[in-house]
């Protein structure tokens, strides 16, 4: 008997289903499909197995709901980026400051992504701006369907600008896409410079890269150039800022080209 | 690891089809994922069983196809591989080029075990149970 199924054929008789599969023993076989029939009637049997070909994306049910989020953004005239990084690239304290800069002109509303906790909420909270926390309990990314739940909640009229801060991970969140207008990949000093080498799938798919924390560069052995070049490699024409939000450094060009978008 | 998400979604698009073509189970899936889709096989190869117990791909074969990256050159017009994550033609050198494979994961087919009664009665009798 086939491990595989527990297929076999019996004494004089042949399995009641032709199939055919590798067996784990490499045995190899074809059952044959003739039988005689104890009611005396004869027939042809279609074929038991039947192979459907296809071109079907797996996640078509997310991008459905993701197309029906980026619809629904645009009505509103609403730009939303969502934001990439590994934990602790400083995604949070961006947005503060960004936010804190540009709110007097452009209306901002955020939706904050953690496995637990709603510190980020918290913490944005003060800056003014709607803020929705969603606990992914568990999952490693947001998907479109969570997205659409809150968008009617965080999305004021009047709203310009939706980050949507995606749980802090490199892999998972890239292969969900949410609705965004796109997405933009952060990378923090403290980091290897071969992230966008070692995470393309990512920064493939990002119009905009941010390199954060650059007020760490003169106390770590990192090179920016070299950075910038791996950004290019996998991604030419990727555009690229680099700013501390600590310092304040490089914060101006971010927030202008934020407001460029939605004017 | 949103490969169990990523198998979840799978069983839930096969098991449609099996509904939809009257068949009793699914017996092999095959799908195709992209060097740049984010899916990592192994981690797929991992969850599909658990994602598949209980339903009517209990058992069922993956077969995983893996997509290379592809590059069209706006430059010289030809479709190349980079090597490692190189995003530059490889015939021309040109850096003006989109990304044209190995972004998909996809379903590609289902190998269906058809019911048994409905191909007795030799008829148009393929029950529906949807």
């Amino acid at each position: 008997m086939c491990e595989e199924c527990g297929c076999h054929t019996p004494a004089g008789g042949a399995p009641s289903r032709p199939h055919t599969h590798p067996h784990a023993r490499g045995e190899a076989h074809d059952h044959p499909h003739a039988h005689a029939h104890g009611a005396g009637h004869a027939h042809t049997h279609d074929p038991a197995t039947r192979t459907i070909t296809l071109q079907q994306r797996v996640l078509e049910r997310n991008d459905r709901a993701a197309a029906a989020n980026r619809a629904w953004l645009a009505e509103r005239g609403v730009v939303a980026l969502n934001l990439i990084s590994s934990p602790g690239a400083g995604k949070t304290l961006l947005l503060e400051r960004t936010i804190e800069r540009i709110r007097g002109r452009t209306a901002c509303a955020v939706i904050a992504g953690d496995q637990f906790t709603d510190n980020d909420k918290r913490r944005l909270d003060r800056t003014g701006a709607p803020v929705v926390q969603i606990e992914t309990h568990g999952a490693c990314h947001l998907d479109a369907e969570r997205v659409a739940r809150v968008l009617p909640e965080v999305v004021r009229d009047g709203t310009r600008l939706l980050f949507i801060e995606n749980v802090g991970n490199l892999v998972c969140p890239a292969a969900f896409d949410l609705g965004e207008t796109f997405k933009v990949g952060l990378l923090s000093t403290a980091e290897g410079e071969d992230k966008p080498l070692k995470y393309p799938a990512l920064f493939v798919n990002c119009r905009v890269a941010v390199v954060t924390k650059t007020d760490l560069i003169p106390h770590l052995d990192w090179d920016l150039a070299k950075c910038r070049r791996f950004l290019q490699q996998v991604n030419p024409g990727i555009y690229a800022f680099e700013l501390s939000a600590r310092t304040g450094e490089g914060l101006d060009a971010w927030c202008a080209y934020l407001e460029r978008l939605v004017a | 690891m949103h490969e169990l998400s990523l198998a979840r979604a799978l069983v839930e698009q096969v098991e449609t089809i099996v509904r939809r073509e009257g068949a009793d189970a699914a017996l092999a899936v095959t799908v195709s994922v992209g060097a740049l889709s984010g899916v990592d096989r192994e981690a797929l190869e991992f969850a599909f069983p658990l994602a598949s117990e209980g339903t009517s791909l209990a058992g069922c074969r993956l077969r995983v196809e893996e997509t290379p990256v592809e590059l069209s050159c706006d430059d010289c017009g030809q479709t190349t591989r980079p090597e490692r994550m190189d995003m530059v033609c490889a015939r021309c050198g040109s850096r003006g080029i989109r990304l044209t494979g190995g972004m998909d994961f996809l379903l590609r087919s289902v190998e269906l075990g058809m019911r048994e009664e409905g191909a007795a009665a030799g008829g148009p009798g393929r029950s529906d149970h949807v």
